[in-house]
């Protein structure tokens, strides 16, 4: 009985120093000459420009990977080729790159003299989008391969002998095992796909007004000491996140009870 | 009932062209997206001297220490968290499932700046710990909390109570239970978040470097040994530098990988 | 009869002739992101002028280096603005500045500024020149001049500093050496060392002035000290030979030259590089002020202090001093 209080208040505890006071530090510097400030500051052409160029980056981004995650983590469980294995841990490759490197290949590839070079896409929304898949490509992967590996088969076997198409056991049989885990990866894809700075900051040109994304206005702001636009603009950022956060759970049927 | 990973029939049977889709498709998104770019990286590589300096040595030890420890805390916590808010009951549960992927969503200069503020020099509460190495695990911490929270979670929620059920009327403790019931099933969700964590963890750049202070040997990160390769005019040397990365990176993704197999050997 | 008709056609149609006449240029600007607020204020200057009548502006501010690689891989830029001059000498190499950009009488430059010592209230320390800088205890926050190019002044000055007390350039070496090893933080950049120092870390920040007046006038508790012997920041500024528009480019940059723009510089923090416009503004003159060419010019310097295998300074960094 008591272990549950020692797992609630270590969770909470340690949720406390790491995820609470900071983001009450963060909404403390937003707000703490009142609501007004805060904001006009993000009512500026240039932050509602820089809400606008974030939210295309990331609608782009986030539905693409998303699909590309469910099939890929199909492919990885389910249809065992050759490679899986090496497939698998490509996969989690975009993290461990620092985000300058991400944008130098970019640059390096279609940049001026590039293979792929001289079309147009650095320096402008393509690149952009570009960079923010490749620093978000990993999470629904990683999402629905333990789900997928843990639901077993047997289902899916039942559903084929009794003549389901490919299309009816997903929709019918996998999906619904691995909503939950989707839902999830839409939730952390979105999450990074909205806070990228790095990559982004490297093949964007900063072209004010026009390439210029959220996180980057965030930093015009902190360089020109305007704290309470820089925090305003991340408190956005944030609630973007948890508005996507609270769309995916109201999505759940309600006859689950957890 | 255990938990398996077979393969489906072999397409003899069902002739459906949606394995190879599937596969062809995802390889095609991969390739064109991740390996086109890391491979226009390689070829840029020049001058791998660049990485064997013992200030690149020093750092990519440093990296690859804390990202480790980060990736062992965050197996440890993130499974405490997941459970906690999928089978826990408390007030205001949701609103801290809200949160979790929040550090995610930050800019990371708005995270360096926050985790400076509360935590070094003039921190309220007293804990200073900028300009040491532990700053850089805490910057760690912060931007890989919702990784294996946010992998375990549909893990949990999927998971049948009966075995455990099961296993408490045959007299197992709680204690029993979690480690031979529950565990195995989550093991494999906790190491796919471990992955997630220690890669990002080797990544990063953005939080740390205002809190680390960024001194060589001491608390310099080897994505910033990088960037200094790539402001000094030496991008050859910084691809050179991020090829090794990723290689010890990937080597390290296996191992985990096959840590997986290992421990649901029985299952196949 | 003819010709009242004749001339009062043309005064109707002059203005449509006019309007036709003036199409609108737009002039792509990338800057270091310092002068980012200057700029801001120039342009709208700029544009009231006959020069710069129709002209409009796309503005991008970044870190000096990082501009500049981008325009190097394709960022197509009427104007660039940087904050040191190898920034632009990349480009010339890359043939996307002409050869002779600097070969006026301003040598290229557009504003200058000089290093600082942003220290705590009061001086406590007393932290004056650069000798000061190795008393016991004094904790030193610079950035790393591999991962801020702008830190470079820093070292010049430090290391011009020391041969101005007398040192002999091997002295000098030595100096820097030891100097390093009070370094406490090397931020990516100068703003995050500010940053850093004013959330308490250390007792001094090798700073520019510009960067410091700039931060008081934004309300930042900063104050600074101007050792006797300082080094000379200069910022270029130049057209890309790219440029489609280099007739309205050119013109902003010798706008950029004028008493007027230049006092908006100085308002800003710089100081000008026309000595008209400094008048009324506080700049004082140091006795032992000097330029990169004293330390050898950036050609020499870049060579010996920075190579990233031979230079002094990856020798300090990589013996574990710093």
């Amino acid at each position: 009985m008591i272990g549950k209080y020692v797992v609630r208040f270590a969770a909470l505890g340690y949720l406390a120093a790491l995820l609470a006071a900071p983001l009450g530090y963060v909404f403390w510097r937003t707000f703490r000459h009142g609501l007004g400030p805060a904001w006009a500051a993000v009512t500026t052409p240039d932050a509602v420009h820089a809400l606008k160029v974030t939210l295309i980056l990331t609608a782009i981004a986030v539905p693409a990977n998303t699909i590309f995650g469910i099939l890929a983590a199909l492919s990885i469980v389910r249809y065992r080729f050759p490679g899986a294995g090496l497939f698998n841990a490509v996969v989690d490759l975009p993290l461990a790159l620092s985000p300058v490197v991400v944008g130098l290949a970019l640059l390096i590839l279609y940049g001026r003299g590039g293979w792929l070079g001289g079309h147009g896409v650095v320096f402008a929304l393509p690149g952009m989008v570009l960079a923010t898949i490749f620093v978000s490509l990993p999470f629904v992967v990683r999402e629905v391969v333990p789900v997928l590996r843990e639901i077993g088969t047997e289902q899916e076997q039942a559903a084929a002998t009794l003549g389901a198409s490919a299309i009816q056991t997903f929709t019918r049989v996998t999906w619904p095992a691995i909503r939950w885990a989707t839902a999830y990866g839409v939730v952390l894809t979105t999450a990074r796909a909205l806070g990228e700075f790095g990559a982004v900051s490297v093949v964007s040109g900063r072209l004010a007004g026009k390439t210029e994304s959220l996180t980057l206005y965030v930093q015009d702001r902190y360089q020109s000491f305007d704290e309470v636009g820089a925090y305003a603009s991340a408190v956005v950022l944030a609630l973007i996140a948890v508005t996507t956060l609270i769309l995916m759970t109201t999505l759940k049927p309600k006859e689950e009870t957890r | 009932m255990a938990a398996r990973a077979a393969a489906l029939p072999s397409p003899k049977a069902r002739r459906s062209p949606a394995p190879g889709l599937a596969v062809g498709l995802s390889t095609l998104y991969l390739s064109v997206i991740v390996l086109l770019p890391l491979a226009a990286l390689s070829w840029h590589a020049h001058g791998w001297e660049a990485i064997a300096s013992a200030q690149a040595v020093s750092s990519l030890k440093l990296t690859l220490g804390v990202s480790m420890v980060v990736a062992l805390v965050n197996a440890v916590a993130g499974t405490v968290i997941a459970w906690t808010l999928v089978r826990d009951r408390f007030v205001g549960q949701g609103f801290v499932n809200a949160l979790v992927d929040l550090p995610f969503a930050l800019p990371t200069i708005v995270a360096g700046l926050t985790l400076l503020a509360l935590y070094g020099p003039k921190s309220p509460t007293g804990v200073n710990i900028a300009f040491t190495r532990w700053a850089i695990l805490v910057a760690l911490l912060f931007v890989t909390l919702p990784f294996v929270v946010r992998t375990v979670q549909p893990v949990l929620l999927e998971l049948d109570t009966e075995m455990e059920d099961a296993a408490a009327s045959l007299g197992a403790g709680r204690l029993a239970t979690f480690r031979r019931v529950i565990l195995p099933n989550i093991l494999p969700a906790i190491l796919s978040g471990v992955a997630l964590a220690f890669a990002r963890a080797v990544g990063e750049f953005g939080s740390v470097v205002l809190i680390s202070g960024n001194l060589p040997f001491k608390t310099e990160v080897v994505s910033v040994y990088v960037f200094g390769r790539i402001e000094s005019g030496d991008a050859g040397g910084a691809a050179a530098a991020s090829v090794v990365i990723l290689a010890i990176s990937f080597a390290v993704l296996l191992a985990i990988g096959g840590c997986r197999r290992w421990v649901t050997r029985h299952d196949r | 009869m003819r010709r009242i008709s004749l001339a009062l056609l043309v005064a109707l149609l002059l203005p449509a002739l006019a309007a036709g006449a003036s199409k609108d240029t737009k002039l792509t600007l990338v800057a270091y992101s310092t002068p980012k607020d200057a700029y801001g204020q120039l342009i709208s200057s700029f544009q009231k002028t006959g020069a710069g009548n129709g002209v409009s502006f796309s503005q991008s501010y970044g870190a000096s280096g990082e501009q500049s690689r981008a325009v190097a891989a394709g960022l197509d830029a009427d104007i660039v603005a940087f904050s040191l001059e190898p920034d632009i000498t990349s480009l010339v190499q890359k043939k996307l500045v002409a050869k002779n950009w600097n070969k006026d009488k301003f040598h290229g430059m557009v504003t200058r500024s000089v290093v600082v010592f942003i220290v705590r209230d009061g001086n406590p320390k007393k932290l004056k020149t650069w000798n000061d800088l190795l008393k016991p205890g004094v904790q030193v926050i610079t950035p790393n001049p591999f991962t801020s190019g702008g830190a470079r002044w820093n070292v010049m000055a430090a290391y011009g500093g020391a041969l101005r007390s007398g040192k002999t350039p091997k002295q000098a070496v030595d100096y820097l050496g030891k100097m390093w090893k009070h370094v406490v933080s090397q931020p990516t950049s100068a703003r995050e060392g500010l940053v850093q120092f004013l959330a308490g870390r250390g007792d001094v920040f090798l700073a520019y002035e510009n960067e410091a007046i700039f931060a008081q006038k934004k309300g930042q508790p900063v104050q600074f000290v101007i050792p006797k012997a300082t080094i000379l920041i200069e910022n270029p500024v130049a057209v890309t030979s790219t440029s489609k528009h280099k007739t309205e480019a050119n013109a902003f940059v010798k706008f950029l030259r004028t008493a007027p723009a230049q006092r908006i510089f100085a308002e800003n923090g710089y100081r000008p590089v026309v000595a008209s416009a400094a008048k009324g503004f506080n700049f004082p003159t140091r006795p032992q002020l000097f330029t990169i060419k004293y330390v050898g010019g950036w050609a020499k310097v870049e060579k010996r202090f920075f190579d990233p295998h031979t230079g002094v300074m990856a020798k300090i960094q990589g013996s574990g001093g710093g």
